[in-house]
């Protein structure tokens, strides 16, 4: 029995070394449900990634805490001419290497954007020349007029043309060759925070730089972020004290972190709007009992499947809370979006009844639903709750909730009559949900997730329109004048956008952004 | 001997080649990683430059014969999703995995085999009946709810423990280790005890039974008789021939143990293979989890060959039979 006694003091040891394991009041200890994947802020166009790397790396332009634009790496910019847009760069910042911030660089980055390997083509696409007038103004020409590109630069990050030329690092990862980038593993920008140790998916320590330009509100001098994976033990690791910040909290678990003694959630509404979508294209549908017509071709049968969805159950239910039910394709924040807009049909099952006698299916239909399992909160639940309320106008639904590996690329293919999506506008503008969701299908990208290819000319005109359109108040008459068409006709079922919800100590003080971005440099620890 | 062991080694190669083999034709089903490479704006055109730029769209013929010519050189490209070398991810990985699960091995050992013993010796009385029922549990609770039990009760309930991570880690060479510092050890003692759990039952099931089986051979009758102190009988003589099976199983248990620790490297965010491979299955990065399954594959293969080898050692007889055979 040596070998316990043994073990015992080891135990007794390792709880005496607790008191020690405490960090100090200026570490952040934040934990995600994933790592951001690389360092290198062009390979991937994916938010935690961007979030994370936006600490180190900035744009020409940032945004506020409402998610407006202000002045990041550029001071000022402006439209000389419709296709031109010019910057005029801030002075005196320097990278965190020290070497300085010129238009070089500007014109580096941007092109780099469009190397292989970049994930951030579709951010630059349109660029036709990037021009330097001289070290701290630049030009950019695009193809056609592009009125919100001062948005669309936000998340494209600069980096340091002479430290990617030493580092080996001109080009992001090349997946093809094999070669692997030293921008993925170390960082040199020009943000708040620079890297000081990196272990992917382990730990990544960042710590305040020294010398930035700007103004840091919060007081975090060092953040270590975890990834853990598990959600309980993501909420175990928060409840015990070892991490400050965690997201998401499952929203179950919302309940028992609020009632924690240190620990409490701050919910906000995220960007994202979950929809379903049908099929209306197709005169037939792929995965029905109706045989040789399309019912989703019908207005009623699509406004009877709307009325018959009890959007407030499943908030309550599902989401327990945590949503808000929408009418609209995209959510407040982003550019376009107008409150007096947002009014759903309502909940109202003898009206939906009514509207599938009239359209001649007074006793239903069978249709499958695909539906992702691991992608948006509770996104097969939210689909089950679907189901048993079509249920009631005599409608059976054959659920298919798979694995988002398998889930997207059929979508993609349109192999579907009836699904679920969510969507942020990457832009943070209504013409981004307009075109990828609602534009008439074509093969150069117009539509590309409009999997049930609803199509309306009048809303397709205006979506070209909008791209076009520089002045601010006749295109927020465009984007209403779109969204009320594309309501009209029902062309999507919108359900809701979903709350972020945080769970983080009572000592720490944030901003949570609606885009799920979080800023170091805004977050306080209370001492 | 040498014709043997060359014979185990084409073994080795051919189980490999369809371990390899099957995962290929697996990784059809697990999706398309193209998918999440692009994100939600990238155009078609984009979509499929990517699938011929990674070889996705040569047939399956073709895509595995590519590996197996990579993989016999070692090499198993980059990762889709993390855009670094799939041998530096595993090398980054292994250590943290195989500490884990030797550390639960010993754990294991050290706490299965007395009370194996025990539970042999005094069978029927109180505390053996309490070891037996607590084994079943043991063996029964799936791991993963042992884990969050154990975070709980001694991470969030008694702050005893860190409910996730690895601690601090010293380098020595290209070996990151944990068993180095205070810290480390803090880290390994909660997802140890969960992957030890199923083998100390095991171990002490097993201990137990041999060792019931060893008291009732006639040489214990014959030492009994010749006055030797129960002491020496039960622990000089009877636990000395109980252990050589143990012994065989731990060996290939080792190889459960690390192949199995996915589990409880998820639950406790353990940096180890394991949570490499889950995250690789959730976004179909197909290099690495074909390099993992390969090297699980090539661990048991290699524990298993050693574990013949002893056999060849320890039992004189396999060894007459070889001789004479030939």
């Amino acid at each position: 029995m040596r070998f316990k006694k043994n073990l015992l003091s080891a135990l007794v040891l390792c709880a005496l070394s607790t008191a020690s394991w405490l960090a100090s009041a200026q570490t952040l200890r934040v934990a995600n449900q994933g790592d951001s994947l690389s360092m290198d802020p062009h390979s991937l166009n994916e938010s935690l990634q961007l979030s994370v790397t936006g600490n180190v790396y900035e744009g020409l332009v940032a945004r506020n805490k409402d998610l407006s634009l202000a002045p990041g790496l550029a001071t000022a910019w402006k439209q000389t001419a419709p296709t031109v847009w010019r910057f005029e760069l801030r002075k005196g910042v320097q990278f965190h290497d020290g070497t300085p911030f010129t238009a070089d660089d500007v014109l580096f980055s941007l092109a780099r954007t469009q190397a292989d390997g970049s994930d951030m083509k579709s951010y630059t696409n349109d660029f036709k020349e990037v021009r330097k007038i001289n070290d701290y103004t630049v030009e950019i020409e695009t193809k056609t007029p592009f009125p919100i590109l001062p948005d669309v630069l936000s998340l494209v990050y600069m980096m340091s043309k002479k430290w990617c030329e030493t580092n080996q690092a001109v080009k992001p990862v090349d997946r093809r060759k094999g070669v692997e980038n030293a921008a993925s593993f170390r960082t040199n920008g020009t943000g708040p925070y620079r890297v000081r140790e990196r272990q992917p998916n382990v730990r990544t320590t960042f710590v305040r730089h020294g010398s930035y330009w700007g103004k840091v509100e919060g007081n975090v001098q060092e953040v270590v972020f975890t990834p853990i994976g598990n959600d309980s033990t993501r909420v175990a690791a928060l409840l015990s004290g070892e991490i400050d910040v965690m997201e998401p909290v499952p929203v179950q678990d919302i309940d028992r972190v609020n009632a924690g003694t240190n620990t409490r959630v701050q919910t906000g509404a995220e960007l994202r709007t979950i929809f379903l979508g049908m099929d209306q294209k197709r005169d037939e549908l792929l995965y029905s009992s109706v045989k040789g017509k399309n019912p989703f071709k019908d207005k009623r049968v699509r406004q009877a499947f709307y009325q018959a969805i009890d959007i407030d159950g499943i908030k309550r239910t599902v989401m327990r809370g945590a949503s808000n039910p929408t009418a609209l394709m995209i959510g407040p924040g982003i550019n376009g979006f107008q409150a007096d807009q947002n009014k759903r049909l309502p909940y109202d099952l003898e009206a939906a009844k009514k509207l599938m006698a009239e359209a001649g299916y007074p006793t239903g239909f069978e249709v499958t639903m695909n539906c992702p399992n691991d992608r948006y909160v509770n996104d097969s639940r939210i689909c089950q709750a679907v189901a048993a309320n079509l249920s009631r106008i005599n409608v059976k639904i054959n659920l298919q909730a798979e694995t988002k590996g398998t889930y997207f690329p059929k979508i993609l293919r349109r192999d579907t009559s009836f699904y679920l999506l969510g969507w942020t506008p990457s832009t943070y503008d209504a013409h981004n949900a307009l075109n990828a969701l609602m534009a008439c299908v074509d093969d150069k990208g117009t539509g590309q997730f409009n999997l049930g290819a609803y199509c309306n000319p009048k809303v397709d005109e205006l979506t070209k329109k909008i791209q076009a359109e520089t002045d601010k108040t006749a295109r927020g008459a465009m984007i209403k004048e779109a969204f009320e068409l594309h309501a009209n006709d029902i062309g999507h079922l919108p359900l809701h956008q979903q709350a972020l919800a945080w769970g983080m100590s009572k000592k720490v003080d944030l901003v949570q952004l609606a885009d799920n971005f979080m800023p170091f440099k805004w977050v306080s620890i209370k001492k | 001997m040498p014709a043997f062991i060359l014979r185990r080694l084409l073994q080795a190669v051919i189980v490999m080649m369809v371990v390899a083999l099957i995962a290929f034709m697996l990784f059809q089903y697990v999706g398309d990683p193209v998918v999440f490479l692009l994100g939600q704006d990238a155009s078609p055109q984009q979509i499929a430059q990517m699938r011929s730029d990674l070889g996705l769209d040569r047939p399956f013929v073709v895509q595995f014969w590519h590996f197996l010519v990579n993989a016999v050189q070692g090499e198993f490209g980059l990762s889709l999703r993390q855009g670094a070398k799939v041998s530096r991810l595993i090398a980054e990985r292994f250590p943290a995995t195989l500490e884990l699960a030797l550390v639960a091995a010993f754990m294991a050992l050290l706490i299965g085999i007395p009370m194996g013993v025990y539970a042999a010796l005094r069978r029927g009385s109180f505390g053996s009946q309490i070891f037996m029922t607590v084994s079943l549990l043991g063996v029964s609770l799936p791991t993963f709810l042992i884990g969050i039990l154990l975070i709980l009760v001694f991470a969030v309930g008694l702050g005893w423990f860190p409910s996730f991570g690895r601690g601090e880690t010293v380098r020595i060479g290209w070996w990151q280790t944990g068993l180095l510092s205070a810290k480390g050890w803090h880290h390994i003692v909660l997802p140890a005890i969960t992957l030890a759990i199923f083998q100390l039952t095991l171990i002490m099931r097993l201990v137990r039974a041999e060792m019931l089986e060893v008291l009732r051979t006639d040489y214990i009758k014959f030492a009994r008789a010749r006055g030797l102190s129960n002491r020496v009988i039960h622990f000089g003589h009877a636990l000395k021939n109980t252990l050589v099976p143990v012994m065989t199983i731990t060996g290939l248990q080792l190889g459960g143990l690390i192949a199995f620790a996915i589990i409880t490297e998820t639950v406790f965010q353990w940096p180890g293979m394991g949570l490499l491979f889950i995250q690789a299955v959730t976004f179909a990065d197909i290099p690495v989890m074909a390099a993992y399954l390969c090297l699980i594959a090539l661990i048991f293969v290699v524990i298993n060959l050693v574990v013949d080898l002893l056999y060849f050692v320890v039992d004189p007889r396999l060894r007459i039979d070889n001789a004479s055979g030939h």
